[in-house]
């Protein structure tokens, strides 16, 4: 806009003369310095909406070692740059505060959470699984080889990524534990 | 879908701004309606009755796509003479055992069929027999389903009394508009619309869409429901062709590829089924049961070989049956629920819980939390503290005094995980693609993806095992990824390459035609072979929509070899051209010799369309160039099931496990082989029950995720949907003395819950049979933990434990509940009005 102080260009006043309240005339010189928070970003990753199956695009900005903003990627011809509510707040979902970081454990009996090493809990669990797996090991079941165990169970899939699900189906069964299943069973 | 699939739901608004018509059949008011051209309100449970009437109006006014369905279906087929319709059985078909509630199909089966004992097992594989219905149903057959004679004696003037069109004809009389009026609530004139409608856009120049999700599957007949779909689909010849199909929503970002490569007790990857005890002893008796040796199934050999190699590598030889023997046995249902129950009764006593938390999400939360409280060690893993992992400290149970924290013995790990910004790796979305995410940044303190959970805890395992027997799976599986990193993250494209597959030159394969049955070749996932084709990740192409014509063939990857509209050779006519220039898609290039149009076809690209094969081919030769659904194995599409479910050959209506209504279509009331688990942690409302007299259904919001814990823990989220509410009517609210906002007690024989009402006009109430009937909604997105920001009670504690026989989903969708109006009594007092409600 050509010309005038501050003062013409205030908004208000600017409206006031009859100029586009829903144009340029709602912009102000604090308007104009604001720039997008993706724009100083360190770094952009291509990324894919966890929520439901449309697998709507999502591009994820990190600054200072933080996600600092999560949008619709434009390019995805399935989504077209739009996000839903939950896939808008998705930047929330990976920032909340009663996101968990830390690993707990329960004591047989115990009334509270306790810290424990991830090292000690990985260790802790390998025991468990093949300890359980021995103690109810079937060889055979009806006169039939089954090779299997029904003391171990799994639940859980839907929510991960393909390889994932292919490293449990695949050690699972080397461990002969079939009980395995996930949310496309509910 | 607008609810749930929002973003998806903008290419039905694009769709209708072009003039499509939408018609929106729920039994509730969504935003989906509102956008619609015709909201159609349903008793939840009797959809079946409107899809067989629409099936009965096609064909009593002979409006099918004849020349499709002639050529592409088995409408023409001629079924066996001992084959009986529930026409004449009042609601059941031939074959049923009322011992053990299941069906022998034998009578099923096309006329011909080998059924002389001479045939022996052989008979049984090829139309079924006994034996599936013991099992998981359809999918013990493969991705092929069951096999069928390849080429049946058949009457193409279709007027053969046992040919399948007509036995259609006869078996569908009975649903009319009249018994979609009594049984559904929907009026005939709304009927006669969508009726209308719907025919009038199928055929040479138009096609019809059908959109569903889990208000179709959850239910004790829930896979007939998509049959029901499918026939109608088939019939208008809406199959395979641009603008057509039945689309499933799926609700999860990789519940596809969860069912793919399946975290699932009855298949391995790329749906070739688990191996039996009692019929599959060798990899030789393995591959002669496992569905049909014609159309694309018939490569199975090739495609189990090169899964056994890629897990047990050089240890996988032709003589030792490329260690087929390393994979344990099934004998029957080992599902979710069945697991559940064995928790319960002890003999479960180990639990990974990975990004799921059954004790809010799945149906009878009672029994779930029963069966936690009883195991020896439990494993969670999610990103914040899901119920699953606290039912010891803070669950439902302790309040009313049937559980005490230190009198519980499960010793529980809870494991934080990854989100999905801190880890690479594909979804495979609701229509088969495979979309591959860029890792943003490392993940905070102990969180680590289940990539690396899963590999380290192989390794740790690997580590331990022994020189026994027992232990050979474990010392010879291949398990060797890179790691990358200071927290030594195996590689998640290593392992998508394995899934991928790689040829005898240790060389990324382009296609599954190139798997070998040799051990040659490897491949973790057959439909996925090709996704590493030319040694590049396909899943990450990112090439803009905007760049691309609407198939977008250049972003990420579909399964299979990258098709995006599947048994598209259906999109051309028998002689290879488009049915019509405005639907045109794949046809017959005669110049060049191969399929062309702007998919990938889903057909041989050089099979001719005057093709026929010679007696005896094999696989894919063995069907003809009009043979477009080529994974079954008579290359047509089945409006008849000779064989392969365990509840009939064709839909029939059966009324809700817990329904307030007679079955007025058959003496038959519900489902004969439904399952159910009566025990004390899983009691049912009785049938017509005046304690249980509103139908209640449940569903998600827009602004929530399932169980609550990737919704409930966000501010944003939380404030758009703060609370738990129960939807009803002015009527029903009137009749309870409740107005808006008040609380109410919702009651099943489960438990109670209490939730503030919502008074709305969306739901109204039905006139079935002559009386008013009231339906009530719920969302089911509470739950007292998960660090959600809102909490509420848990609507799946309401649910049945009531399971469909072919997949054993379990019926959420429709039940019968009870409402009070005030809040539930608290700790033993809720126990105390349970009990009356169970026996007073």
């Amino acid at each position: 806009m050509a010309g005038g102080g501050w003062f013409a260009r205030w908004p208000v006043i600017r409206q006031l003369r009859g100029q586009d309240g829903r144009g340029d005339a709602a912009r102000s010189a604090r308007t104009d310095a604001l720039r997008p928070r993706v724009e100083e970003a360190d770094s952009v990753a291509r990324s894919v909406c966890p929520y439901c199956a449309v697998g709507c695009g999502q591009l994820v900005y990190v600054k200072d070692g933080k996600v600092s903003q999560i949008e619709g990627d434009p390019d995805s011809p399935i989504s077209r740059g739009r996000l839903c509510p939950k896939g808008s707040a998705s930047k929330q979902l990976v920032t909340h505060a009663g996101r968990q970081t830390a690993v707990l454990y329960r004591r047989p009996y115990g009334t509270e959470w306790e810290p424990l090493d991830l090292d000690t809990a990985m260790d802790m669990i390998a025991d468990r699984v093949l300890r359980t797996r021995r103690d109810t090991w079937q060889q055979e079941h009806e006169g039939r080889v089954v090779r299997r165990t029904l003391g171990i169970a799994s639940l859980g899939g839907a929510t991960l990524d393909n390889e994932e699900n292919y490293l449990m189906k695949k050690l699972y069964t080397a461990l002969g534990a079939i009980q395995v299943e996930n949310q496309a069973r509910i | 879908m607008a609810e749930c699939h929002p973003v998806g739901f903008q290419w039905v608004v694009e769709a209708r701004a072009r003039g499509a018509k939408v018609f929106h059949v729920d039994p509730r008011y969504t935003r989906t309606s509102a956008l619609a051209d015709r909201y159609t309100q349903i008793r939840a449970g009797s959809d079946i009755v409107l899809l067989g009437a629409l099936i009965n109006h096609v064909l009593s006014n002979e409006l099918d796509f004849r020349e499709y369905v002639l050529a592409y279906t088995n409408a023409s087929t001629i079924v066996s003479e001992d084959y009986r319709d529930t026409e004449d059985l009042d609601g059941l078909f031939s074959g049923f055992d009322h011992e053990t509630r299941s069906y022998d199909p034998a009578s099923w089966s096309y006329e011909g069929a080998p059924e002389e004992a001479a045939a022996g097992e052989r008979a049984e594989q090829v139309e079924g027999g006994r034996a599936h219905a013991r099992t998981a149903g359809p999918d013990q057959y493969g991705a092929g389903g069951a096999a069928a004679l390849p080429r049946p004696a058949a009457d193409p003037t279709l007027r053969h009394p046992r040919c399948v069109y007509q036995i259609l004809k006869r078996h569908f009389a009975r649903y009319t508009a009249e018994t979609v009026e009594e049984l559904c609530g929907v009026s005939r004139e709304d009927f006669a619309e969508l009726a209308e409608a719907i025919t009038a856009n199928s055929g040479r120049e138009r096609t019809t869409t059908w959109v569903y999700s889990v208000g179709w599957t959850q239910h004790t007949v829930g896979v007939q429901y998509i049959r029901t779909a499918s026939i109608l689909q088939l019939l208008l010849g809406n199959i395979g062709r641009p603008g057509g199909g039945i689309l499933a929503l799926r609700g999860h970002a990789s519940i596809q590829g969860s069912t793919d490569i399946p975290t699932l007790f009855n298949i391995l990857p790329g749906y070739l089924p688990m191996p039996h005890a009692h019929r599959n002893e060798t990899l030789d008796d393995y591959l002669a049961r496992a569905g049909g040796d014609t159309g694309f199934w018939g490569r199975k050999r090739a495609y189990m070989v090169s899964l056994l190699k890629a897990w047990w590598g050089d240890a996988a030889t032709e003589e030792n049956g490329f260690r087929f023997d390393h994979l344990p046995r099934l004998t029957g249902d080992h599902g979710h629920y069945n697991t559940v129950m064995g928790q319960i009764d002890g003999t479960v006593k180990g639990y990974f819980v990975v990004g799921e938390n059954p004790a809010v999400g799945s149906s009878g939360g009672r029994a779930q939390r029963f069966g936690l409280a009883n195991l020896d060690w439990l494993v969670v893993r999610d990103l914040a503290l899901v119920e699953t992992a606290t039912f010891w400290k803070d669950g439902p149970e302790l309040e009313t005094g049937e559980m005490r924290t230190e009198e519980i013995g499960t010793e529980v790990f809870f494991l934080p995980a990854a989100s999905h910004v801190e880890k690479e790796g594909t979804f495979t979305n609701t229509q088969r693609l495979l979309q591959w995410r860029e890792k943003a940044l490392d993940p905070p303190g102990d969180c680590r993806s289940d990539l690396w959970f899963y590999y380290h805890l192989g390794r740790l395992i690997r580590e331990r095992v022994t020189s026994e027997e027992r232990d050979l799976p474990l010392r010879e599986l291949t398990w060797d990824y890179p790691e990358e990193g200071e927290h030594r993250e195996p590689s998640a494209s290593a392992v998508l390459r394995e899934i991928g597959g790689v040829g005898a030159d240790g060389q990324a394969l382009s296609a599954y035609t190139e798997l070998e049955p040799d051990g040659s070749t490897r491949c973790g996932c057959w439909i996925y072979c090709g996704v590493y084709a030319d040694e590049v990740n396909q899943a990450a192409r990112r090439r803009p929509g905007r760049e691309q014509n609407p198939e977008a063939l250049e972003w990420g990857w579909a399964w299979p070899a990258n098709r995006r509209i599947l048994y598209n050779r259906a999109s051309a006519d028998p002689e290879g051209r488009p049915w019509s220039e405005r639907k045109a898609y794949m046809y017959w290039d005669e110049e060049r010799g191969e399929w062309a149009g702007p998919d990938v076809p889903d057909f041989e690209k050089n099979k001719r369309p005057d093709y026929r094969p010679p007696e005896n081919a094999a696989a894919e030769d063995a069907l003809s160039g009009i043979d477009p659904f080529i994974m079954q194995t008579d290359g047509k599409g089945w409006l008849f099931a000779p064989a392969g479910l365990s509840d009939g050959p064709l839909p029939a209506h059966y009324e809700p496990f817990e329904s307030p209504v007679r079955n007025s279509l058959y003496g038959q009331q519900c489902n004969p082989g439904l399952r159910t688990y009566p025990r004390p942690e899983s009691p049912y409302n009785p049938e017509r029950s005046p304690r249980f007299p509103y139908v209640l259904t449940t569903y998600r919001l827009t602004e929530h995720h399932t169980a609550g814990a990737m919704s409930r823990p966000l501010a944003y989220l939380a404030e758009l949907q703060p609370e738990l509410f129960c939807e009803m009517s002015p009527t029903l609210a009137a009749d309870l003395g409740l107005a808006n906002g008040d609380w109410a007690t919702i009651v099943t024989s489960r438990t109670a819950i209490e939730a503030r009402v919502l008074v709305t006009e969306r739901v109204r109430p039905l006139r079935i049979q002559g009386r008013v009937v009231h339906q009530i909604g719920l969302p089911y997105h509470w739950g007292w933990g998960s660090g959600g920001l809102v909490t509420g009670d848990v609507t799946n504690d309401l649910l049945p434990i009531a399971l469909d026989p072919n997949v054993y989903i379990q019926e959420s969708k429709a039940t019968t509940c009870d409402v009070r109006p005030g809040r539930r009594p608290r700790g033993g007092d809720l126990l105390a009005m349970m009990e009356e409600y169970r026996h007073g």
